[in-house]
């Protein structure tokens, strides 16, 4: 019905939310700031207006409560869509969200569902303060019985939103907060791809890149620039976190036999560690090099006039391919 | 499916509205909300009324030198005229954020000047009156909304600890730094400021039960500025927040905020309490937060522009300045040396903060750890080769 030539992420994210409110009077919209100003993002905007009060719930300023009476409510029938303001806040929730939301089927024999998404705008390149800047997806992922998803575009972020919600297990779904502006094409009656497939951005022979969010789209110039270069660079975006497709990765890396793995999230034990450990095993004989992994360091997320250097940006991306090319 | 009643079935439709129970609809919560804070503020401690005038108050009396009042109106200006510097320096570009103190100098300066040396105060991030109480220089604060540091100061050298982002946590800091206090057997107090929204945080509830239980020397200096960005105090409290003090055990009081006089007598006594081993004391200094709530924020989507004019006939350095005229504490060669000051305060933290360099690339790498970290020491030198890479390229 609706197809959008251009359409922004966030606008998209708040189609969804719309259509999913006006499907299922179940689902609720939750968090700090989300009615009239719209959420910092405004990417609930216009949604307290036309659903109530009722169905978009200011909360206090408590993430533990946020996340905690979602999954009461949840208990009681309804699907909340909880927003954390920015990626650093979670933690007063991830008591709730690791030690109960994830928990929560299994303890009841699977007797209970938590039909429970959880939107964290994450990741840098906005120049924000502390705590406004993080990638902490692999905290998440870690922990079985929570399912991980980012988008990298306007029609995904509407579809996985849409399936996600539909759910009946809890979703982290991260908003790649500096793409919330990039516009895309979205078709609300189209078929979308299964919430947790990868997908090839961009086909090639030579290297796989593997990303998701954020990174996708720098994978996307890397390719181009590459390109120029006479190099064949495969882009899979990844959308799921966990469970992760590792099939795709695996038929990716049997044609191109090379693959680096790009986040923003720190190398060290993040999504990157196990998708080249896995892959190791699925594809030793295939693999012409190891797997290399670009992402963030053994550090803090940096002050903002530091975060250029920080993110894997062109260049950094660029140095893996010609690394991983050289072997 | 999950558990379903036809109850819960019942209550909602499409459109969102309950069709029963409107009793306990949301907005009517908020009426009810609304009637004993208004009742309590009759019970709010002031010294000096939004006209000027001087009145006692039975539990607080003060007595200010002249010298001490004209401080009181320097700190003031000069604190807002330090908060304007920096609000025009956002809007250049200079800095990334700002999160404006405007309408909140009485509640800082009173409360900032009621602390002694050997105090300790830990803010959130919109403290920079108290601050500019402890002595910190104001460029320090700028550093981390420029993006050039997370942090910018020696906590240590003025007892004032970073600016705190994360909601409430620093009222658990404050806490057990207070219980050091009183382990140590000194007798200098704590205090731990916070916001209305903030109040609503588990930290700052198990602050106030760790201090009580404890009868740590500790005063929460909660500023209710009506605002957590976009929500009103009705969507953290159904009480008034100085009453929570109660349930825990501990007295709490309601203080004009925008009274520099008040702010500073019931900060005074609080601390007292705290440093004669009675325990922590709640204040809220009952303000208003008359500009955005950051440099990012667009107030005019969720508030009225007749709210921050009612507010604005309170303004606390119009008030003072009022009482000075009157009583002839001040004259306009004084108001005057103070506007001087202030527009020479303006001119240094414009230059300053525009030859603020950025920081060295390598410093992502830097105070990571005490001890060091081997994997540190690799990636560090790593991200050096690939950068000295760019430079042999240049050169060949
Ligand atoms: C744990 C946490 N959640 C959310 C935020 C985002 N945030 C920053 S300030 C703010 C409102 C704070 O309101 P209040 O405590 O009343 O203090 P004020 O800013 O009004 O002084 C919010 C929600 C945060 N910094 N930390």
């Amino acid at each position: 019905m609706a197809v959008f030539e251009k359409i922004t992420l966030s606008k998209a994210i708040n189609a969804s939310l719309r259509a999913s409110m006006e499907a299922d009077p179940k689902v609720l919209v939750m968090g700090e700031d989300v009615g009239k100003l719209g959420g910092v993002f405004r990417v609930t905007d216009g949604l307290q207006k036309d659903f109530g009060e009722e169905r978009v719930i200011d909360t206090p300023l408590a993430e533990s409560g946020i996340v905690g009476t979602a999954i009461g409510m949840a208990l009681r029938g309804y699907r909340p869509v909880v927003e954390i303001q920015f990626d650093g806040f979670v933690f007063p929730a991830y008591d709730q969200i690791v030690t109960q939301l994830a928990k929560m089927h299994a303890r009841a024999l699977g007797k209970i569902k938590m039909p429970v998404v959880i939107r964290i705008p994450y990741g840098g390149g906005i120049g924000a303060v502390e705590h406004h800047s993080e990638s902490p997806e692999a905290l998440f992922a870690h922990v079985a019985g929570l399912k991980c998803v980012s988008p990298s575009n306007a029609s995904d972020a509407y579809w996985m939103m849409r399936q996600a919600i539909e759910s009946d297990d809890p979703v982290i779904y991260f908003e790649p907060k500096r793409r919330y502006h990039d516009k895309g094409r979205l078709d609300t009656e189209a078929i979308p791809d299964p919430l947790h497939a990868a997908r090839v951005a961009q086909a090639g022979t030579d290297v796989t890149l593997a990303a998701y969010g954020p990174m996708v789209k720098v994978c996307l110039d890397v390719a181009k620039v590459a390109a120029e270069e006479g190099k064949s660079v495969e882009v899979l975006d990844l959308r799921s976190i966990s469970p992760m497709d590792f099939d795709a990765i695996q038929t990716s890396v049997e044609k191109t036999r090379r693959l680096v793995v790009v986040h923003e999230a720190p190398v060290f034990l993040g999504s990157g560690s196990e998708i080249a450990a896995r892959i190791t095993e699925r594809c030793f004989y295939h693999l012409e090099a190891p797997v290399l992994r670009v992402g963030g360091f053994h550090s803090p997320y940096p002050p903002s006039r530091l975060e250029d250097e920080y993110l894997p940006g062109l260049d950094r991306v660029l140095d893996a391919v010609d690394r991983a090319l050289a072997y | 499916m999950t558990v379903e009643s036809t109850a819960a079935r019942k209550n909602t439709r499409g459109g969102g509205k309950r069709t029963t129970a409107k009793k306990a609809s949301p907005a009517k919560a908020k009426t009810a909300a609304q009637a004993p804070a208004e009742a309590e503020q009759d019970q709010l401690v002031q010294l000096l009324t939004p006209e000027g005038k001087r009145v006692e108050h039975p539990e607080y009396a003060i007595d200010l030198s002249d010298e001490e009042l004209r401080g009181l109106y320097r700190d003031m200006v000069l604190t807002r005229r330090f908060d304007a510097e920096a609000t025009t320096l956002q809007r250049q570009g200079e800095l990334g954020l700002w999160a404006s103190l405007l309408g909140q100098e009485a509640a800082q300066i009173g409360s900032g000047r009621a602390l002694r040396d050997d105090d300790y105060v830990f803010p959130t991030y919109r403290e920079h009156g108290v601050a500019w109480c402890r002595g910190v220089d104001p460029t320090n604060l700028l550093g981390m909304f420029r993006g050039v540091n997370n942090g910018g100061w020696d906590p240590n050298s003025n007892n004032f600890h970073l600016y705190t982002i994360v909601i409430g946590s620093q009222a658990l800091h404050a806490t057990g730094y207070a219980m050091g206090v009183q382990k140590d057997g000194a007798d200098s107090a704590v205090i731990a400021y916070f916001g209305d929204g903030a109040s609503s945080q588990g930290d700052v509830a198990e602050s106030f039960t760790f201090s009580a239980v404890y009868n740590a020397p500790v005063v929460f200096f909660c500023q209710n500025n009506q605002w957590a960005i976009s929500e009103p105090t009705e969507k953290q409290t159904r009480v008034p927040l100085y009453q929570r003090a109660r349930g825990y055990g501990f007295p709490g009081v309601r203080v004009d905020g925008n009274d520099v006089l008040a702010c500073l007598a019931v900060t005074r006594a609080a601390l007292e309490r705290a440093r004669a081993g009675e325990g922590p004391t709640l204040v809220e200094a009952f303000t208003y937060r008359m500009g955005a709530h950051t440099t990012s924020d667009d107030p005019t989507r969720y508030r009225a522009d007749e709210e921050r004019e009612a507010w604005e006939a309170k303004d606390p350095i119009l008030r003072l300045r009022t009482y000075l005229e009157t009583e002839g504490i001040a004259d306009q060669a004084y108001l005057d040396a103070i506007e001087e000051e202030s527009e020479t305060l303006g001119k240094r933290v414009r230059e300053v903060v525009r030859s603020m360099p950025d920081p060295d690339t390598m410093a992502i790498f830097e105070n990571v750890y005490a001890d060091g970290h081997a994997l540190v020491d690799e990636e560090r030198a790593q991200f050096a080769a690939y950068q000295a890479s760019f430079v042999d390229a240049e050169e060949n």
